[in-house]
């Protein structure tokens, strides 16, 4: 695939993923913090992210496991994973987390449950996203080329 | 012979006669001694006796007297010439005193007898006094009673009391044996019997009030005797043997609280009277004296006023009470009239939002179908659903507004923008409708017209639009001018006085039609909210009737004047008004058509070495705002905790970022203890910030409250915390980032 193509892939993609909500202009801004003095800025982010959500993720599916369910454990841990996903931008995620809090108030251990699944699920759409997006870059990086600036159209 | 000096008595002595005569003149001489002895003993006795002289006068006259007859008792035997002498001598002494003693009485005896004649005077005057002393104290006492009763009467202010305490003194006061009053009944025909000191009485025993005995009672103020066995007097059943004591009857005026005028004294042409009725105990020889009667009236008279301020405060008590229930009542219409204010306040702010959005959606979605593929049916009913909803939208924009415009909430929008340009806009948007209804539009603008103005652009053309669309909506035929000048006096309205002040000038806006006219009736109507003129023509034309009180509310705002003149229906009419608008300091310097956009300069172009330090408990936040904050230029140092927070900062940095997500006040406390350690050196503190997720007014106050110097909502866009960072670097403070 040559450069051009790449690029255009590139562009497409990351259009793609804002149409489709997975992420919202958060991730824009982090983009732009990107230059020359912080090249690697939104991989190291978004890695270390994914670190957190992870463990945040861990740590709850124990805590619902739980015969008694401390709820007070609970929401900060949600708390924390909205964020950290609203200051990356993924959008769904936060939402979810949104949701889940919610119900976390209303001590409702079965939605909790439901939404532990959903927030999971978004979670792990968008590292699949980000990453697909990052081996895209790399490749580009790799041939030689640069990352185009994503413009959007809204 | 020897011839004998004795004188022989005149006549032979008889022996028994003799005798008698001896003797009296023996006891006579005794008797004539003894008497002067007597005299002096007893005036030596007595203290006062003015007639010493004649005392001794007279001693010496009975002395003598006394003298010669017993010098007589040696003359009736043969006695000698010398015993004659002193016989002769002693007479003629005798003679003499007894003359001049004669003489001496004459003048005396009146006196003496005077001295008798002034006693028995006296002895009758001390009679006199004593009488009158006596006469005095009883009536002291009587005065006395009077008092104690008054004062007994006045020391309440119950009907009841006072006349039940008045029959009780004056029972004890006269010492009679029944007393009673009568008062008049509601339809004043009868006298109903209503208190008796002693005997108890049936209810509702009445006396019709015609009675010629009642009639002299009631005719005079004094306290009349009657006979014991009139009606009012026969309370008790009459015993034969009893002999009825007197009876006697006064009147008390019984003064309506009408007859109380200001500078008046009440007439005592009162219609209404008391009659009270005293008894002497019967069987007694009682009579009723002229001072008893006195103090009956004199009672009668303070029963009188004692009833009539009773009657007064009861009067007062019962205004107050209705006062007092009157104010409750009030009170709680007013909490029903605030709770109903409130309750439509909160249901104005619920509605206010929840109209709102649904409306949005609606709106926003049917423009997006808009723009996908439709069938011309499906078009035309989304253009319906839009233009529907966008009506709704209106109205319901209207209502809020107005509410808020009402309430006294809406606050003017000032900006700076172009006058000309506003009103060709408001032309371009009504030109179409009036070239279907083929109605010209002519805009005339003053020369002096400023082009730069300030003032609320959207509120303005909002007055205006809604004038100028009026004019079209209800002109089927004709032209329409619009006419702007800048005015300077001589407005319709007396009470609105036009002062252009050095920056400010009003502008006035006429516009004229030639439509269907007003009804100079119903052009007050115009302005209230709702109202709208019968007519069916005009009905169809739609509209809430909002427009023209919502506009006058506006122009009101911006401290002006708006008012129709009409000729009369199908003349036409005029609809003018006036604003106060700001001149510009640009006007005619500047030629742009648009309103220039003057881009924030940053005043600090870039933050090259500012440091700064960034709490925040969750990493990947962290690193983002450390990330925009090292493109900015900052020297970042981050913390993840409170306790490191307090370690780590210093005088060095300049601003600190705090995240303070998580609820509850910890977060706050921290602030709180910066405050605390820089409290010695003020001017070094870093600025703080607090970064948070909620834009609440509460969180706000709560940042306020705790010492921060500013509120950033996340997450935050690099353009925005450049703008952020400039401002608080200028001005150290910063709540309007939200």
């Amino acid at each position: 695939m040559d450069l051009v193509q790449m690029q255009k892939s590139l562009q497409d993609y990351t259009k793609s993923l804002f149409l489709e909500g997975i992420l919202d202009s958060q991730f824009l801004q982090l983009q732009q913090l990107q230059d020359e003095s912080n090249p690697d800025f939104v991989s190291q982010v978004v890695t270390l992210f994914f670190q957190d959500s992870d463990r945040i993720l861990n740590d709850l599916s124990l805590s619902l496991d739980q015969q008694v369910v401390d709820f007070k454990k609970v929401d900060p841990h949600v708390h924390q994973l909205k964020g950290s996903s609203s200051s990356i931008g993924a959008q769904r995620v936060k939402n979810a987390c949104v949701v889940f809090r919610s119900f976390c108030e209303q001590q409702n251990v079965e939605a909790c449950h439901r939404c532990l699944q959903q927030v999971k699920q978004e979670y792990y759409l968008v590292k699949n996203r980000l990453e697909t997006l990052f081996k895209l870059e790399q490749q580009i990086v790799a041939s030689g080329g640069m990352i185009p600036a994503v413009e959007l159209g809204f | 012979m020897e011839v004998c000096n004795c004188i022989e008595p005149q006549w032979p002595a008889d022996e028994l006669l003799m005798k008698y005569q001896y003797i009296s003149d023996f006891f006579i001489a005794i008797a004539y001694f003894s008497i002067p002895l007597e005299l002096i003993y007893f005036v030596k006795k007595s203290a006062v006796f003015p007639y010493r002289w004649v005392l001794v006068q007279f001693g010496a006259f009975i002395v003598l007297c006394g003298a010669t007859h017993l010098i007589n008792l040696w003359t009736f035997t043969t006695h000698s010439r010398t015993v004659a002498l002193v016989m002769t001598t002693a007479k003629v002494l005798t003679a003499v005193v007894s003359c001049a003693t004669a003489l001496m009485l004459v003048h005396i005896i009146p006196d003496l007898l005077s001295v008798k004649t002034r006693e028995l005077f006296l002895k009758n005057k001390a009679a006199e006094l004593d009488r009158e002393m006596g006469l005095i104290r009883t009536q002291e006492e009587t005065g006395r009673h009077v008092r104690m009763l008054t004062h007994e009467i006045r020391s309440t202010l119950d009907r009841h009391t006072i006349l039940k305490t008045t029959l009780v003194e004056l029972g004890r006061t006269l010492a009679l044996e029944e007393c009673a009053l009568w008062m008049p009944t509601r339809t004043g025909l009868e006298l109903q019997l209503s208190y008796t000191l002693r005997h108890q009485h049936p209810v509702e025993y009445t006396v019709p009030i015609q009675l010629p005995v009642i009639n002299q009672v009631f005719g005079t103020s004094r306290a009349v005797k009657i006979s014991p066995n009139s009606p009012v007097a026969r309370l008790r059943p009459v015993s034969g043997k009893y002999m009825l004591g007197e009876v006697v009857a006064v009147r008390v005026p019984l003064l309506h609280l009408s007859n109380f005028q200001i500078n008046d004294w009440p007439e005592l042409s009162t219609k209404r009277y008391a009659l009270m009725v005293l008894m002497l105990p019967s069987d007694s020889a009682r009579q009723w004296h002229v001072h008893e009667l006195e103090l009956v009236e004199v009672v009668a008279d303070q029963v009188a006023v004692a009833l009539s301020h009773a009657a007064i405060l009861e009067e007062s008590m019962r205004a107050r009470n209705l006062l007092m229930e009157q104010n409750v009542a009030l009170d709680l219409a007013r909490r029903e009239a605030e709770t109903a204010i409130r309750a439509r306040n909160d249901f104005l702010a619920v509605m206010n939002h929840e109209m709102r959005t649904p409306m949005h959606a609606i709106i926003a979605l049917s423009s997006l179908l808009q723009e996908t593929e439709l069938t011309p049916e499906q078009r035309l009913m989304v253009e319906t659903i839009l233009k529907s909803s966008n009506l709704l939208a209106t109205l319901m924009n209207d209502v809020l507004d107005l509410s808020r415009l009402e309430d006294g909430s809406l606050q003017l929008e000032l900006g700076t923008f172009n006058l000309h340009t506003l009103f060709r806009e408001v032309l371009n948007l009504i030109k179409p409708i009036a070239v279907v209804k083929k109605l010209p539009i002519t805009l005339n603008l003053a020369p002096d017209l400023p082009e730069f103005v300030v003032g609320d652009e959207k509120r303005l053309m909002q007055i205006i639009l809604n004038i100028v669309g009026n004019a079209v909506k209800f002109s089927k035929q004709g032209s329409i001018s619009v006419t702007a000048l800048v005015t300077k006096s001589d407005t319709r309205d007396a009470d609105f006085f036009v002062v252009p002040t050095g920056s400010h000038f009003y502008l006035r806006v006429k516009v004229k039609d030639s439509g269907a006219g007003i009804n100079p009736q119903d052009i007050p109507k115009l302005f209230t909210k709702f109202a709208q003129t019968q007519s069916l023509a005009t009905r169809s034309s739609g509209g809430s009737g909002l427009g023209l009180a919502i506009s006058k509310r506006f122009v009101n705002l911006m401290e002006g004047n708006i008012w129709i003149e009409s000729d009369g229906l199908g003349k036409g009419c005029t609809a003018i008004f006036d604003v106060k608008l700001g001149i510009s300091e640009r006007s005619n310097e500047s030629k742009q058509s648009g309103i220039p956009k003057v881009p924030a300069i940053p005043r600090h172009s870039s933050f090259t070495g500012l440091k700064v330090l960034v709490m925040d408990e969750n990493g990947v936040s962290r690193m983002v705002t450390k990330g925009l904050l090292v493109h900015l230029g900052c020297e970042v140092t981050t913390v993840s905790s409170n306790e490191e927070c307090l370690r780590v900062v210093s005088h060095e940095h300049k601003v600190v970022f705090m995240d303070v997500c998580l609820p509850g006040v910890e977060n706050y406390q921290i602030a709180l203890r910066i405050h605390e350690k820089f409290t010695k050196q003020r001017h070094q503190r870093p600025l703080l910030v607090a970064l948070t997720g909620n834009t609440d007014k509460s969180t706000k106050e709560k940042c306020m409250s705790f010492g921060l110097d500013g509120v950033l909502l996340k997450p935050v866009s690099l353009d925005n915390m450049r703008d952020v960072l400039s401002d608080l670097l200028e001005r150290r403070v910063l709540y309007e980032g939200m």
